[in-house]
């Protein structure tokens, strides 16, 4: 059994999942759209939750926030289901690819046997879409992968029922109801405000554009704090979430520009395509920091390439990314 | 970061993939690019497998010199700690670090060794089994393409 489903690879999975089930129902809405509607961009800088004993740097919202204010703003139904017993869940599953329901699951990346070895990591925030079956093995629709895959019932399980931070505990999802016509532009505008909200407006020294100048001083006193070792270990988890499979570049810095591009069509607000391009700049100068990072991790830092001069790159990320989000501010505001 | 310039530096990636990211066309107008991967990525990802291999090197040496169990390989070669592991196969922390010594995971039931072994989706006979150094087990991960 297979629901025809359009496959298209994007760059991060939970846009990605968003923007196809989407398709599937008959709205045409790119990634970026669906990235920046649902208010997807952030910064977070969580020295107190570590990962492999590394403190956390987030480029985005927390795990399904884009599918829950997406939805919510353009008006679209959802169900969200969360199982204890994985019988059930797969059940739950079954059921709903007999009905012709494609339905998106998150799962922990580990247990997925099409995810090369190299990229396997225990990460519980994967989303994907089965859309069918075939013997044992689940048609998938998996977002940051070119093709289709397969997975078998076991694996599934496995990944759904995955442990440990933010545990998937089975949650899968499926769109209940679409509307026939949807408006981006109201979307559009309030996406832009919670977003630049969340920047500038935050309490508190660690999100935002005040916590990237926190995460500046930091990441100074860091050789002297750490040692030499640790200090390449911390920038090289740094690098890794802001570059890493599903970022679409600089922590998701281009596809909000490309999302502001395209809002400006769709708003006739030409001042948006000037702060997209502001944006591929701050996206850009994300990029020049990781490149000094990863000379820095591989030990291969010239005398320009000092903690300074990365912690000065930051500061200007934000100075920069300020000035965007106070601009569009006044132009969400009207 | 324009068309041209997205990086084909393909380090971890194997051949049959690649990536998307956004870059800007000619036009100035945002399209998706794809991309076989990215220096900075390769080192900070080759880091995270250093981590790793340094984490199974070390488990290794203490199976080896009689210290700990060979649970303390697959826990390691698995990427988990104790407290991850303990929630995989739903016991008490304290009895997952009571199997990491040799003399107590010996006299463990089958029952119990089948259990770690579906954890770890590998065979009874697998799981008593350690390779004599960790390097073999990561040839996969850090020479895809070869």
């Amino acid at each position: 059994m297979q629901i025809d489903f359009k496959h298209r690879l994007s760059a991060h999975c939970e846009s990605g999942v968003s923007s196809n089930l989407l398709f599937h129902y008959g709205v045409d809405i790119s990634e970026a759209m669906v990235f920046g509607v649902g208010a997807g961009l952030f910064f977070g800088y969580l020295p107190f939750i570590r990962i492999n004993h590394l403190p956390l740097t987030t480029f985005r919202c927390e795990v399904g926030g884009i599918l829950k204010r997406l939805t919510r703003k353009l008006g679209v139904k959802i169900h969200f289901e969360k199982f204890r017993n994985s019988e059930k869940a797969m059940a739950a599953l079954d059921r709903s690819l007999e009905s012709g329901i494609p339905v998106g699951c998150r799962v922990g990346a580990y247990w997925l046997p099409y995810f090369p070895s190299a990229y396997r990591f225990h990460f519980n925030m994967h989303n994907l879409v089965v859309y069918g079956k075939e013997g044992d093995d689940y048609l998938i629709s998996d977002p940051v992968f070119p093709e289709i895959q397969r997975c078998s019932h076991q694996d599934l399980v496995k990944a759904r029922f995955a442990q440990g931070a933010l545990a998937p505990k089975g949650t899968m999802y499926y769109l209940t109801h679409v509307p026939k016509d949807i408006d981006l532009r109201g979307p559009i505008y309030k996406g832009i405000k919670e977003v630049c909200h969340r920047m500038l407006k935050v309490p508190g020294p660690i999100i935002g554009v005040r916590g990237i100048r926190f995460l500046a001083g930091q990441l100074e006193k860091w050789p002297r704090k750490l040692g030499k070792r640790k200090a390449s270990l911390y920038l090289g988890q740094l690098v890794r979430m802001q570059e890493e499979l599903g970022t679409g570049g600089a922590g998701f810095r281009f596809m909000y520009a490309a999302f502001l591009q395209e809002s400006a069509g769709i708003l006739e607000e030409n001042r948006l395509l000037d702060l997209s391009d502001r944006m591929t700049r701050a996206g850009d100068l994300w990029r020049s920091f990781a490149v000094i990072g990863a000379r820095n991790c591989k030990d291969r830092a010239t005398e320009s390439d000092s903690f300074g001069a990365m912690a000065d790159i930051l500061r200007d990320c934000a100075l920069k990314e300020t000035e965007i989000y106070k601009e569009l501010l006044t132009l969400v505001k009207k | 970061m324009k068309v041209n310039e997205v990086p084909q530096e393909r380090g971890i990636m194997p051949e049959d993939l690649h990536e998307v990211c956004y870059a800007v066309d000619e036009g100035g107008n945002y399209v998706l690019a794809e991309s076989v991967g990215w220096e900075p990525k390769n080192v900070a990802n080759d880091q995270a497998w250093e981590v790793i291999h340094a984490q199974v090197a070390d488990a290794l040496e203490k199976i080896h010199a009689g210290r700990q169990s060979p649970l303390a390989f697959h826990m390691a070669i698995n990427q988990m700690n104790i407290s991850l592991l303990a929630k995989y196969v739903r016991m008490n922390r304290w009895r997952v670090k009571r199997h990491l010594k040799p003399d107590v995971f010996k006299g463990l039931k089958p029952d119990m060794f089948r259990r770690y072994a579906e954890v770890f989706g590998i065979t009874v006979e697998q799981l008593m089994k350690v390779p004599s150094n960790a390097t073999h087990c990561f040839k996969k991960v850090l020479h895809p393409c070869r």
